[in-house]
């Protein structure tokens, strides 16, 4: 017994450093669904507060980009509202209803990163603003990513730049959908992927969201394909597609629920039941 | 031996914030992820317990990863280096003399720190990738992104031996 103590003694070094070493590896297996270890994120509150204080300070620095952003989108939307008015306004009211109605949370982004393999976002926006996991973000480009932890005041959230996540996409014109994600090296190109063969891809052809996945409404903007490729005896084709979002100067960004979307789960929920 | 331990949390929350605040977002590429936060483990006391620096370096680790979202990843490279730096140090041939300080670039002068130094940084950012993206795909890929941000994170601790570290 002393001597096994003994040994524990001479050796704690090599055994401390194994102790601590197993432990960290231990997180990053347990990363994959670390919703158990939630308090080790960027949600939290510490981290939270120092990110944001960083944000207000850089947004100072950008006040005249975002101004010339926001009077863009000022004139795209009172052009919008101009077209919307000429045209009958009953039809507009139904369409609303008979697609996806959204409700929206606009977000500041207050840590973000695009040159990582697992790239995340975190949000000042948290359960206190209705935020919820697995609600979409969009920004005025196009789609962004998805909520993935909330605490009461923030929230992070994986971008479409995390080789961890894929979302269900389509092509505009044809409707064929496939997963898209991203290959971890350019933070513009993500691949559209199991296209069939057949299908013929125009160049600059416009990728949209599916509406299959109950996070994002049918339709959201995603970016337009630049390159095709099929390998021989493949019988599905790639589509590079170049993502019509900035991530490098991502600011403001919207958290979106449809409305429609707990009806949708409930009667999908149906079908696995039988 | 107070007033050293008031500034060693000073430097570990410089380094920290350094780290997560400036570097993490200097994107030029995704070869060159400077990881500066090493500096804190570089310039602790030649004469610390092995269990402290081992302890100290897996706080380290944590901290970034909490700000990083990785969590492990950081912890894991950090607690490596902190248990190969008495071995790397030993292999310096210090003087007895010089034992009892810090590592810095003033103290144990530039051809030893340049050793000493690029070493442990080589080592931690290719344990660093290689866990991040936790397999050999695209092995040269990593090869070449720990190797450039190994570079680049020496040529920024270097500097800040310059502007901090002046006798």
């Amino acid at each position: 017994m002393r001597n096994l103590l003994n040994f524990f003694i001479k050796y704690h070094v090599l055994f401390l450093f194994l102790v601590l070493e197993l432990l960290s590896l231990t997180f990053i297996i347990r990363y994959n669904n670390f919703h158990q270890v939630k308090f080790l994120n960027s949600s939290n509150q510490i981290s939270g507060k120092v990110y944001e204080k960083a944000q207000s300070v850089r947004e100072y620095f950008t006040l005249r980009k975002t101004n010339e952003k926001l009077a863009l989108e000022n004139a795209l939307l009172r052009q919008s509202l101009q077209s919307m008015l000429a045209s009958d306004i009953q039809r507009s009211v139904e369409l609303n209803v008979g697609e996806n109605r959204v409700k929206a949370i606009s977000a500041k982004v207050i840590n973000n990163s695009v040159n990582k393999q697992y790239n995340y976002l975190t949000l000042n926006r948290g359960s206190r603003h209705g935020v919820k996991p697995e609600m979409g973000i969009i920004c005025s480009d196009g789609i962004v990513g998805v909520i993935l932890n909330v605490t009461e005041n923030y929230s992070t959230a994986l971008s479409v730049l995390n080789g961890r996540w894929s979302v269900n996409a389509k092509l505009k014109s044809s409707n064929h959908f496939g997963p898209l994600r991203w290959e971890g090296k350019n933070p513009y190109l993500v691949i559209l992927e199991e296209i069939p063969y057949h299908v013929k891809i125009a160049d600059n052809e416009e990728v949209v969201t599916s509406g299959f996945s109950s996070m994002f409404p049918d339709g959201v903007s995603i970016g337009h394909v630049v390159k095709v490729e099929h390998r021989e005896g493949d019988s599905f084709q790639k589509a590079w597609v170049q993502l019509s979002t900035d991530f490098k100067s991502l600011m403001y960004v919207e958290i979106i629920e449809s409305v429609s979307k707990r009806e949708q789960l409930q009667l999908e929920k149906l079908n696995s039941d039988e | 031996m107070n007033k050293q331990i008031h500034w060693y949390i000073l430097l570990f929350a410089v380094s920290v914030l350094v780290q997560v605040l400036f570097m993490n977002n200097l994107q030029f590429s995704r070869f060159l992820n400077p990881y500066f936060y090493l500096l804190f483990i570089i310039i602790l006391p030649m004469n610390i317990p092995r269990y402290l620096l081992l302890l100290l370096g897996f706080i380290l680790g944590m901290t970034i990863d909490v700000f990083t979202n990785t969590p492990g990843i950081h912890a894991s490279a950090t607690v490596f280096v902190a248990f190969l730096r008495p071995f790397i140090l030993n292999a310096s041939n210090l003087d007895d003399k010089e034992k009892v300080m810090c590592p810095t670039m003033a103290n144990i002068g530039f051809t030893l720190f340049f050793r000493y130094a690029a070493i442990l940084i080589v080592i931690h950012h290719f344990f660093l990738f290689y866990i991040e993206i936790f397999s050999f795909t695209g092995f040269l890929q990593t090869f070449l992104r720990s190797f450039l941000s190994s570079i680049f994170t020496f040529v920024f601790i270097v500097i800040s031996q310059f502007l901090i570290f002046r006798k």
